[in-house]
């Protein structure tokens, strides 16, 4: 039994901006049916009284100095674009005129 | 000298070399480069995806007189292509990041260059460390060394290990978050450490799964790796989950006698455990006994459910991490002529491979409304399950012996088409990560056709001095130093 529809798949790859179509779609749909599947075995397991884990060091609320100090250069960082108009970094229109 | 003789050799031959002034750094980048001008080739063992002869000369002749007391002076140090370094391509195998130069180094490539490296960058890797076989680099694959047909050098990082089982490096920098720098090590002959979580600086390692990812060497013995590790390791405030732990120094640790040590064996799930495999770690084993450790049974009786919960875990954190890569910032944009999600839609798809979609779309899905709670929150839970196992088992013996993989290294394309069994080949691996504990890949044998075996030693965190003591006092019972010279059957030939 599927455990994912194509149709639940093509949703989730618009949410991740992913297109996702024709026989992909199908090819992904049943690895991930698979792979879903496999990850059911966790469903047995009584977790009831325990804690999730986020992260296994003790360490909470890291913070430095609010110092401030120097950053890379906006133009070296602006250079690292596919499109720019510096001091910007271009994209495509977004805003309707 | 033969060509290919000083790129044989181990970090710390290298270093009473140069020492006693019998050999420079250049005459070694010389060397290092004839090699891999020899065998890194597309149709053979392809370890790096680009090699740029003339900078990694002169980072060898300009080094400055001040690094002369460095503990790597003079050392080429292999770099996966996933942790930056300045003005080299960071591509991490993917089309999204091709031609990405980053404009400042990873906290490791800076400690290495103090500490007078000189930096081989861009070994070949699964696209973002998604995979276990380093089929999925976006620029072809890398092939195991040690194999007389074409078989994969594990992964993610398959180009590091390869590099240095087939001497086009002396020592590499992987990453492993599933088992990305012990499985490789394990199908390639060499040793490979994750370090505790937290034990190395992450800063400047392109982020796949935040709360699993750890940067580690990949060595040719137990004294290299653990050099290494003392160079790359120590707090660092750029990273929040770097630790304020004290550093050892590891190598002093290692020529310490094994007395005292208890070694636990869990029972391990055994389902496509290769016969070999499990005739190599119980030779081990009982060299271990022949040196007076004692070994008692322990149990990690959730280790079965640990694929599943870290497909749960990794994928959710990858396809957070992975969301950066829109087309605007840096790296590839497609040419798209519509609007801003379309160029979004566009880019993404046409930069990411499959196994990347595949995670991502995983990922996304475990954790979108309706399906958090079963798979996310209940993937954490066990977790927690999992890093108990190991709690209690810490408390009987020192550490835990176990395989590092199945099987030895497989055939290319053997399991491409089929994910699930892809990351069942991280059965043994992947717990260590989820316990966030230091985990060593030692070689420990071979099966009948000269594939290479690796054997686990899994400590309690920070206690990486425990697994290089280990492994070099099974080194030294089972004559590695000239077991390794003479490993030179295979594609490296």
């Amino acid at each position: 039994m599927a455990l994912v529809t194509p149709e639940v798949i093509a949703q989730v790859a618009r949410l991740a901006r992913l297109r996702l179509e024709g026989p992909d779609l199908t090819r992904f749909t049943e690895q991930l049916s698979e792979i879903l599947q496999y990850v059911q075995r966790l469903q047995a397991v009584d977790t009831e009284r325990v804690e999730p884990t986020t992260h296994v060091l003790p360490l909470s609320n890291v913070l430095r100095k609010d110092e401030p100090r120097p950053s890379l250069p906006s133009d070296t960082v602006i250079a690292l674009a596919p499109a720019q108009r510096p001091p910007f970094v271009a994209v495509p229109k977004v805003i309707e005129t | 000298m033969p060509v290919g003789d000083l790129a044989s050799k181990t970090i710390h031959e290298l270093r009473h070399m140069i020492q006693a002034g019998t050999v420079s750094p250049p005459e070694i980048v010389d060397d290092l480069l004839a090699r891999i001008d020899r065998l890194n080739d597309s149709r053979r063992i392809h370890a790096y995806l680009a090699v740029d002869p003339e900078r990694i000369r002169r980072q060898a002749a300009d080094l400055p007189a001040s690094a002369r007391a460095g503990q790597l002076y003079g050392i080429p140090i292999t770099v996966k292509a996933n942790i930056c370094v300045a003005g080299e391509e960071t591509s991490c195998a993917s089309r999204i990041l091709e031609g990405f130069r980053p404009p400042y180094d990873a906290t490791v490539i800076e400690r290495l260059r103090r500490a007078g490296a000189v930096l081989i960058p861009n070994a070949n890797m699964d696209e973002f460390a998604f995979g276990s076989s380093t089929e999925n680099s976006a620029f072809g694959v890398t092939r195991n060394p040690r194999a007389q047909d074409d078989r994969v050098p594990g992964g993610s990082s398959g180009g590091s290990a390869a590099a240095v089982a087939s001497n086009m490096a002396i020592a590499a920098l992987g990453s492993d978050t599933g088992g990305s720098i012990r499985q490789p090590a394990s199908f390639c002959g060499v040793l490979g450490l994750k370090p505790t979580y937290g034990r190395v600086s992450r800063y400047g390692l392109v982020a796949f799964a935040s709360s699993l990812d750890q940067i580690g060497p990949l060595a040719k013995d137990a004294e290299d790796a653990a050099m290494l590790l003392n160079v790359i390791a120590g707090h660092d405030e750029r990273d929040s989950t770097s630790a304020p732990v004290e550093v050892p120094d590891y190598v002093a640790a290692l020529r310490r006698p094994l007395k005292d040590v208890t070694i636990g064996l869990p029972e391990i799930p055994s389902e496509g455990l290769d016969q070999h495999v499990r005739a190599a770690v119980d030779g081990a084993i009982e060299v271990f006994r022949t040196l007076g450790v004692k070994t008692v049974p322990v149990e990690l009786p959730n280790i079965d459910k640990a694929i599943a919960t870290y497909y749960i875990i990794a994928t959710a954190e990858a396809s957070s991490n992975l969301a950066r890569y829109d087309g605007v910032k840096y790296g590839f944009r497609a040419a798209s002529g519509g609007s801003l999600t379309d160029m979004y839609l566009d880019t993404r798809t046409q930069g990411f491979g499959a196994e990347a979609k595949r995670r991502i779309l995983l990922g996304t899905y475990v954790l979108s409304q309706g399906y958090y709670e079963a798979y996310y929150l209940k993937g954490m839970k066990v977790r927690t399950l999992i890093k108990q196992d190991f709690d209690d088992a810490f408390t009987a013996c020192h550490i835990v012996l176990m395989p590092t993989a199945p099987t030895p290294a497989f055939r290319l394309k053997e399991k491409l088409d089929d994910p699930l069994q892809m990351y069942l080949s991280d059965i043994y691996t992947i717990s260590a990560n989820l316990a966030g504990i230091p985990a060593l890949s030692v070689p420990c044998g071979a099966g009948p056709d000269g594939l290479p075996i690796g054997m686990q030693l899994l400590a309690a965190p920070f206690q990486e001095s425990l697994l290089f003591q280990a492994a070099h006092a099974y080194e030294q019972a089972t004559d590695w130093p000239s077991r390794r010279r003479n490993w030179r059957s295979g594609n490296a030939g």
